[in-house]
């Protein structure tokens, strides 16, 4: 049985019962998933996680799911690699990077998705919906298919057919909307009130925002039951960022690891900054924008959680910054040089924020720093094939090849 | 009849006009402020109006000729 009990509002306390409602009837604030923490208390302990699956499902006790309804890809568990080759270019003493390119579908989302189709499940949802033009719709059409539901994906009618490859192939039902991004959040958001359909982003989006606390579970796992001092995450929803502090936060709360202050540096897109942008004018009134970036997996310009990024900012002592679409792709490059890793754009943003904030003082060099990379790179190559250096052409012979080779000037 | 809830962003000049007075004087429709926050140039407003559909969708697309932005609750639905 699982451990959570009700929803809360974020905004005026309104409690009601679990429902795949995602607005609170009183105020119309965001309802957030609470749970027993006292009877979690006597239940979860370092050895009864260290001896679950290798996957999100260690953490059940902690998510709001029950046993039986869960569907599983094998979600999570991904490496924290010690990060010493970028610790160096970049003059830090302790960094890590957090490789969720290594989900089934090659991004985060499979976090969040796989314990929001869950819980879809757990409501008796037969279709789970969603729109996307890109990770959060390869994630939805998986996990249907692996629980033989229903999948329902909306793009926008523009979207490259290249994007939707990686959903098509899971055989969801794809809806092309003919308008702008707006139009499609608009009939996505009526749909939700009329169809008895899981929209995972929309009415069971309590239950997917709690995915991304397992980043957090696992990271400090991964250290050895110890919180980083600083975490550098990339910001579309801010929901990310916010979960993954909470998720830190909680482990404290459980007794599992000594209460210990973690700074959360948030990053984004110059082109797409709706938070670090209020967080640098020092409001939390998240003024929206119109999203022009190559990050487009991180393109949400009015942003649903923003207002709790910049609180938890605020709380952690920690901070909103950007990155160039120049500096993204550099980032990219710098990332895979000096660790082997190939991480979409919004990796670029983490990794080129990380470098903005130790620039800006924001960030200290000698302290421990996890960066989460949420995505995997050959989603994104356009991004980055125009700086990469072509292939040498030689001749099929042993001297062509020396001397193109010698004067290439390669090693 | 329906109940739409949205999210109202005004910017500039619009801040100071009155416009939810006028969605109930000049449409069939009830509206119902639920949560706001206004600054001196710049505001929100989470609104709930209740009306005939095609009342609803004429009033909003007036709100929005004015130059004020319109969203769904929960913030922008397409994700990457």
């Amino acid at each position: 049985m699982s451990f959570a009990t009700s929803l809360l509002c974020r905004e005026c306390g309104n409690e009601t019962e679990l429902a795949p409602v995602n607005a609170c009837d009183f105020c119309f604030g965001p309802m957030e998933v609470t749970y027993d923490y006292d009877a979690l208390r006597g239940r979860v302990t370092r050895e009864r996680i260290e001896g679950g699956p290798k996957s999100i499902w260690r953490y059940i006790d902690l998510l709001p799911v029950d046993g039986e309804f869960v569907i599983d890809l094998g979600v999570g568990f991904t490496p924290l690699v010690r990060a010493d080759n970028l610790a160096r270019r970049l003059g830090m003493r302790e960094l890590w990077i957090k490789n969720d390119t290594h989900n089934p579908t090659w991004s985060f989302k499979d976090r969040v998705v796989a314990v929001a189709s869950s819980r879809a499940r757990q409501f008796e949802f037969d279709t789970l919906a969603c729109a996307s033009t890109g990770n959060l719709a390869n994630s939805v059409a998986a996990h249907a298919a692996r629980a033989g539901l229903r999948a329902v994906v909306f793009i926008p009618h523009d979207l490259e057919v290249g994007k939707i490859v990686g959903s098509a192939v899971y055989r969801p039902t794809i809806i092309a909307v003919n308008g702008s991004y707006d139009d499609v959040n608009r009939l996505c958001s009526e749909l939700a009130d009329n169809r008895w359909w899981a929209f995972v982003n929309i009415n069971v989006r309590p239950y997917y925002a709690e995915g991304s606390r397992t980043l957090g579970f696992e990271v400090v796992e991964q250290l050895g039951w110890r919180a980083p001092a600083q975490c550098v995450v990339p910001m579309a929803s801010g929901a990310l960022f916010v979960k993954i502090h909470k998720g830190i936060s909680e482990l404290a709360q459980l007794g599992l690891i000594e209460e210990t202050p973690v700074k959360m540096v948030g990053a984004q897109a110059a082109g797409c900054a709706p938070i670090s942008t209020a967080w640098a004018a020092g409001t939390t009134n998240i003024r929206p924008v119109k999203p022009a970036t190559i990050a487009k997996s991180l393109a949400i310009g009015n942003p649903a959680d923003g207002f709790y990024a910049l609180k938890t900012m605020e709380q952690s002592g920690g901070a909103g910054v950007t990155a160039t679409d120049a500096e993204i792709v550099e980032a990219i490059g710098l990332l895979a040089e000096c660790e082997g890793i190939f991480a979409e754009t919004a990796g670029g943003v983490t990794i080129a924020g990380l470098r903005n904030a130790l620039d800006q003082g924001l960030l200290d060099p000698e302290r421990s720093t996890v960066a989460f990379i949420t995505g995997g790179g050959l989603k994104t190559v356009e991004a980055v094939e125009e700086a990469l250096a072509p292939p040498i052409a030689v001749d099929a012979s042993v001297s062509s090849f020396e001397d193109a080779y010698a004067a290439a000037g390669a090693r | 009849m329906v109940t739409k809830r949205v999210r109202l962003t005004f910017e500039g000049a619009a801040v100071k006009e009155p416009v939810i007075y006028k969605m109930g004087q000049e449409f069939q429709v009830v509206t119902n402020i639920r949560m706001a926050d206004v600054e001196h140039d710049f505001g929100w407003v989470i609104l709930e109006v209740e009306g005939e559909a095609e009342e609803t969708q004429r009033c909003l697309d007036w709100v929005e000729s004015l130059g004020v932005r319109i969203d769904p609750l929960a913030g922008d639905i397409v994700e990457g």
